[in-house]
C-alpha cells in the first residue's frame, strides 16, 4: 500500500509527505457493518488505510476535514463476481432477461481467433485456466467509473469465457495508469462455465464438447489429468534420472494453482448437480447465479452442503421484445416473481451469500437491483453486508476489507440518505483513500462512462 | 410450496407402508398369467399376489373392481429428462459423456410418461456418433431430485449408433442454407465400423495397461497409476461385461457387422435399438443373445427405414429374440400400451406376449427383470391401474405406483387443474401492468 501511495506521489506530484495528509470525516453517521452503527462519529483515513474510527476520535492536525453533518459513511461496496475492467466483456446496454436455464454473466460477442475444432479433452477446448484477471484488467474501462458512482470500490473480477475461463482477482476500483495498483488478491480461484464461449454450436464436427454432458465430462477429465500430472511431476522432481520428463501443461498448471472453483448453478436442478460435482472433484466451490435459490429444495441442498453462493442481481425479467399477448409458462412466471426473494430466503436459512452485478454496470441499474432484493424481504443491513463484509469473508480478506474498522483499507462510500434508496445521493467514495466524486448526473442506462470525476480538497488525480 | 406439500404427502404414503389392491384384473406377466385377484404391497415391494389375500391391519385398501392392474411400463429407448442436449456429436466416440451428469428431474415429460403408465425408462445418448455417451435407467419418480430418479442397481449402458446418423460427416462448404460445419470422420458405413474397431483397439490397450498396473499393485509395488481416460473407461467396462451396449441400427447388414465386431473383441450387444430389419436377421441376433427393441409401425422416414414391417416385433419374438417396443419420443412414450396392442394385429401375438413387449421384455433387456416387469412376489411395486383393458385405445391410466409410492393419480390431477390455472392467471395478471412501466425511456 505504501508503494501505491508512493507511486501516486510520483505520478501526480501532489503534496503528500512520506506520511500523506489525512482525510477526516467528522460528525457523520458511520455504518461500520462489523460493529454497531455510530450515530455521530469520525473516520480518519491516511495512507489508504482507516487510521481511526469512533465517536471520540482526535483529528490529526494535518488532516483535511470533511464535515459529515447529515452524511452517512458506509464501507465501499464489493462486487463479488464482476467483469468490470476485463477487456471485451462490456455487455450491450440492455440486459437480456427472462430466459430460464441459461447461465448468465454475459459472454462477450468479441471475436476470438477461430481455433480448429477440438477433437477431445486433449485439445483443452475453451480453456485459459492460467490467465489471471489481474494481468488482463484495464484500468481505463469506463465501467469502473460507473460502478464507483454506484458506491462500488472493490470487485472480484473474473475472466468468464470458456469452460476453464481463468483465475479471478480482487481489485480496487481505481482508474490509474497501472493496473497493478488495483490488485488486492491476484488469484481467487478458477472460473468454470458450462456454456460454449463465443457461440459456435456443437453438433457434428463443431468441436468438443458441444452438449452439457460433454462439458461436464471434460471438466471431470481435466481434474483427473491434473491429479495425475501432479503425481508424475512430483515423482520426476524427486528423481528425474531415468524418468521421462512430464510434458508441461499450462491448462493443468492453471487448474492446480486455483484454490477454489466457481461453478454455475441457477436452477435448483443445477444447484443440486453442481454440489454433487464439486464434492466429486474434491474442490472447494462457490456457486454462482442461484436464480432458483428461493426454492425450498435449493435451500436444503445448500444447507446440507454448507455451501457459499453468489447471487446474481440480474433478476429475471420478461423479455423486452416479447409479444405482449404471449403467455409464458407458469414456472417461468413464478421464477420471475420469486427470484428476487432469494437473498432474503437464504439469509433466513443462514446460508453464506454475496450479491454480484452480473453485467449490470450503471449506477441506476445497480441501485435498482439491490433495491429489488430489499423490496423482496432482504433487510437493508443484510443487503449492505452482502455487498461488503460477506464477499470479503467469502474471499478470505475480511481482515482488510468489508467494514469500517481501524487498520482496514480505506474504501468508503459517503452518502446523503440511506444507501440503496433511489433518492440517495452519493457524495463521494474513497478507494484506497483516494477520493472520487460522482458526476452530478449519472449517465442514464445505455450510455456509459463519464460518471465520476476525481476532485475535492484532496482529490488525487489519477 | 405446493409441490413440496405434495412431496410431503408422497413421503407420508411411503411411511404408511402397506397397500392392498383388491378385485383387479391382474395381467401379471409372470407365471400366474392374467387373473382376477389382489396384491399386497409393503415397503415398496410386492409381498403377496393371489385370488384372495390377507389384508394386514392398518393397510390402505384400494378396490379396483372392474379395473386392470399391470406391471409398470418400461421404455427401453427414451431421451427425456436430459439437460443440455442428448448428443455429444462433436466427436465420433463420445463415450466420456454420461447421461447421469445431466438428468433433468423437472422435465414435464416424466410426469406425462407416468400418466401413460411408464414407470421406468432407459435414457440414452443420441445417435449422432458411432459410440455415444453412457446411458442409464431411470424410474419416473416425479418430484424427486436427479439422484432420486435413478434406478439403483440397474446396469449402466452405452449407446452405439450404426447407419446413416453417425456417418453424417458435416459439410465443410455448407450449402442449401445450412451453415458450414467441420468435417468429421466417418462418412460411410465402412467408416462407422472402423471407428468402433479403433475405439476397442484403444480400449484393449488401455485395459492391458491398467491390468498390468493392478498386477504390480497386487505384488506390493507402488507404481504411478496410468492416466484415467474417461473415454476409454466405459469401453473397458464393456469388455469386462460390466456395461451394456445398446446399439441404434436399422439395416440387417449393419446388425450383422456389429455382431462380428463384438465377437472379434469378445463383448456382447445387449440390445439392438430400432432394429427395423431385425426380422431378417433374428436368428443371428438370438444366437448372439442380443435383444431387439423396435417401433410398432413407424417407417419410411428415411432410406434406411424403408424395409420396416409392422410384424417385426412378432417375428423377432417367435425367432427367440427378447423383443420390446420403445418410444424414442416423449409423446409416443405416453401410449406404449397401445403400441404393444398392435403386435396382436400384426403378427398375432397373444395378449400376454403383446404386453410383455413393454413390460417384462424391456426389463430383461435392461437386466432388471429380477426387480420389475411383472407382478410377482418380491418384485418392486411398480404397478399401474387402468380403467379398461390396457390393450385398448379407450383405456386410461388411473393410478401409478413406483416402489410402492403413488406418483400419479388421475383424480387428484384432474381436481388440481382449476387451482393451478388460477395460480398461473394470478402470476400473469401481476406481470401485466408492470411491463410497460419497467420499459426504460430511450
Amino acid at each position: 500500500m505504501r508503494n501505491l501511495v508512493t507511486a501516486l506521489l510520483i505520478f501526480c506530484g501532489c503534496a503528500f509527505g512520506a506520511d500523506s495528509a489525512a482525510i477526516a470525516i467528522r460528525n457523520a453517521k458511520i455504518v461500520t457493518v462489523s460493529g454497531s452503527v455510530i450515530p455521530k462519529g469520525t473516520v480518519v483515513v491516511r495512507n489508504g488505510l482507516i487510521q481511526d474510527v469512533g465517536e471520540n476520535v482526535s483529528i490529526p492536525g494535518d488532516a483535511v476535514v470533511v464535515d459529515g453533518e447529515g452524511m452517512t459513511v458506509y464501507p465501499g461496496l464489493v462486487d463479488a463476481l464482476s467483469t468490470w475492467g476485463m477487456p471485451g466483456t462490456a455487455a450491450s446496454g440492455a440486459a437480456r432477461g427472462g430466459g430460464r436455464g441459461a447461465t448468465t454473466t454475459a459472454a462477450p460477442a468479441a471475436a476470438t481467433p477461430a481455433a480448429p475444432p477440438a477433437r477431445g479433452p486433449e485439445d483443452r477446448p475453451s480453456t485459459t485456466s492460467w490467465i489471471k484477471a489481474a494481468d488482463e484488467i484495464q484500468a481505463t474501462d469506463k465501467r469502473i467509473e460507473s460502478a464507483r458512482s454506484a458506491g462500488f470500490t472493490t470487485a472480484a473480477v473474473w475472466p468468464t469465457r470458456g469452460f476453464f475461463a481463468g483465475q479471478g482477482s480482487l481489485v480496487d476500483l481505481l482508474t490509474g495508469e497501472k493496473a497493478g495498483e488495483m490488485v488486492l488478491v491476484p488469484s481467487l480461484g478458477q472460473y468454470i462455465s458450462l456454456t460454449r464461449a463465443g457461440g459456435g454450436g456443437g453438433g457434428m464436427g463443431g468441436g468438443f464438447p458441444s452438449a452439457l454432458m460433454g462439458m461436464i465430462s471434460y471438466i471431470r477429465q481435466i481434474y483427473l489429468d491434473a491429479g495425475h500430472y501432479q503425481l508424475v511431476k512430483d515423482a520426476y522432481a524427486k528423481n528425474p534420472r531415468g524418468m521421462q520428463r512430464p510434458e508441461y501443461d499450462r491448462a493443468l498448471e492453471g487448474v492446480l494453482e486455483s484454490k477454489r472453483i466457481l461453478l454455475p448453478a441457477n436452477r435448483w436442478v443445477e444447484i443440486d448437480r453442481m454440489i454433487h460435482f464439486a464434492a466429486e472433484l474434491k474442490q472447494p466451490a462457490i456457486y454462482y447465479g442461484i436464480r432458483e435459490g428461493f426454492e425450498d429444495r435449493s435451500v436444503k441442498y445448500l444447507k446440507d452442503a454448507n455451501a457459499t453462493v453468489l447471487i446474481s442481481m440480474k433478476w429475471p425479467e420478461k423479455a423486452r421484445d416479447q409479444d405482449p399477448e404471449a403467455e409464458d409458462p407458469y414456472r417461468q412466471m413464478l421464477i420471475r416473481e420469486k427470484a428476487p426473494t432469494t437473498p432474503a430466503v437464504l439469509k433466513k436459512a443462514g446460508i453464506k451469500f454475496a450479491l454480484y452485478s452480473d453485467g449490470l454496470d450503471t449506477p441506476r441499474d445497480l441501485q435498482r437491483a439491490v433495491k429489488k432484493a430489499i423490496d423482496n424481504g432482504l433487510s437493508r443491513e443484510d443487503a449492505l453486508r452482502a455487498l461488503t463484509l460477506s464477499p470479503a469473508e467469502i474471499y478470505g480478506v475480511q481482515d482488510r476489507l468489508g467494514s469500517i474498522e481501524k487498520g482496514k483499507i480505506a474504501n468508503l462510500v459517503v452518502t446523503k440518505g440511506e444507501i440503496f434508496d433511489d433518492r440517495t445521493k452519493i457524495e463521494f467514495v474513497l478507494v484506497d483513500g483516494n477520493k472520487f466524486v460522482p458526476a452530478p448526473e449519472a449517465a442514464p442506462a445505455g450510455g456509459r462512462g463519464g460518471a465520476t470525476a476525481p476532485s475535492g480538497p484532496n482529490g488525487v488525480k489519477k | 410450496m405446493k409441490r413440496l406439500f405434495l412431496m410431503g404427502l408422497m413421503a407420508l404414503a411411503a411411511v404408511a407402508q402397506v397397500t392392498v389392491i383388491e378385485n383387479a384384473t391382474i395381467m401379471s406377466e409372470g407365471a400366474k398369467g392374467t387373473f382376477k385377484g389382489s396384491i399386497v404391497v409393503k415397503d415398496g415391494k410386492i409381498i403377496e399376489v393371489g385370488d384372495k389375500v390377507m389384508v394386514p391391519p392398518g393397510a390402505t385398501v384400494i378396490d379396483a373392481q372392474g379395473q386392470f392392474l399391470i406391471p409398470g411400463i418400461i421404455d427401453c429407448h427414451s431421451h427425456i429428462a436430459v439437460d443440455g442436449g442428448v448428443n455429444e456429436g462433436s466427436v465420433s466416440v463420445s463415450s466420456m459423456a454420461n447421461i447421469r451428469d445431466v438428468i433433468n428431474p423437472e422435465d414435464i415429460a416424466i410426469y406425462r410418461a407416468l400418466a401413460g403408465g411408464v414407470t421406468a425408462a432407459n435414457i440414452l445418448h443420441g445417435s449422432a456418433n458411432a459410440i455415444g455417451g453412457q446411458t442409464l435407467v431411470l424410474k419416473m419418480r416425479w418430484g424427486q431430485d436427479a439422484e432420486g430418479m435413478i434406478f439403483q442397481g440397474a446396469t449402466p449402458g452405452i449407446k452405439f449408433a450404426l447407419g446413416e446418423n453417425p456417418k453424417r460427416a458435416g459439410s465443410p462448404q455448407g450449402g442449401r442454407g445450412a451453415p458450414a460445419t467441420n468435417a468429421r470422420y466417418p462418412a460411410t458405413r465402412m467408416g462407422v465400423e472402423d471407428v468402433i474397431r479403433e475405439a476397442f483397439n484403444e480400449a484393449k490397450a488401455y485395459k492391458a495397461t491398467w491390468d498390468a498396473y493392478d498386477a504390480q499393485v497386487a505384488k506390493g509395488q507402488h507404481p504411478i497409476p496410468p492416466r484415467k481416460d474417461l473415454k476409454l473407461e466405459p469401453l473397458k467396462e464393456v469388455l469386462e461385461g460390466k456395461r451394456f451396449v445398446h446399439a441404434h441400427c436399422y439395416r440387417a447388414d449393419e446388425i450383422l457387422m456389429l455382431i462380428r465386431v463384438a465377437d472379434d473383441y469378445g463383448f456382447k450387444i445387449k440390445t439392438f435399438q430400432h432394429v427395423l430389419e431385425g426380422y431378417k436377421v433374428a436368428k443371428e441376433m438370438a444366437a448372439h443373445g442380443a435383444g431387439g427393441s423396435t417401433f410398432s409401425d413407424w417407417w419410411a422416414y428415411k432410406a434406411e427405414a424403408f424395409d420396416a414391417i409392422p410384424y417385426n416385433a412378432a417375428v423377432m419374438t417367435k425367432k427367440g429374440v427378447v423383443s420390446s417396443l420403445n418410444s424414442d419420443d416423449a409423446e409416443l412414450m405416453r401410449r406404449l400400451n397401445t403400441e404393444a396392442a398392435k403386435a396382436m394385429k400384426y403378427g398375432g401375438l397373444t395378449r400376454e406376449e403383446a404386453l410383455a413387449l413393454v413390460t417384462i421384455n424391456p426389463a430383461k433387456q435392461l437386466g432388471v427383470d429380477n426387480r420389475v416387469g411383472s407382478i410377482e412376489v418380491g418384485k418392486d411395486a411398480d404397478i399401474v391401474i387402468y380403467d379398461k383393458d390396457p390393450l385398448s385405445n379407450y383405456a386410461k391410466v388411473q393410478k401409478v405406483w413406483i416402489d410402492g409410492t403413488k406418483y400419479f393419480d388421475r383424480d387428484s390431477d384432474v381436481s388440481a387443474r382449476p387451482s393451478k390455472e388460477l395460480e398461473k392467471k394470478k402470476l400473469a395478471d401481476q406481470e401485466k401492468p408492470a411491463t410497460p412501466a419497467t420499459r426504460r425511456p430511450q
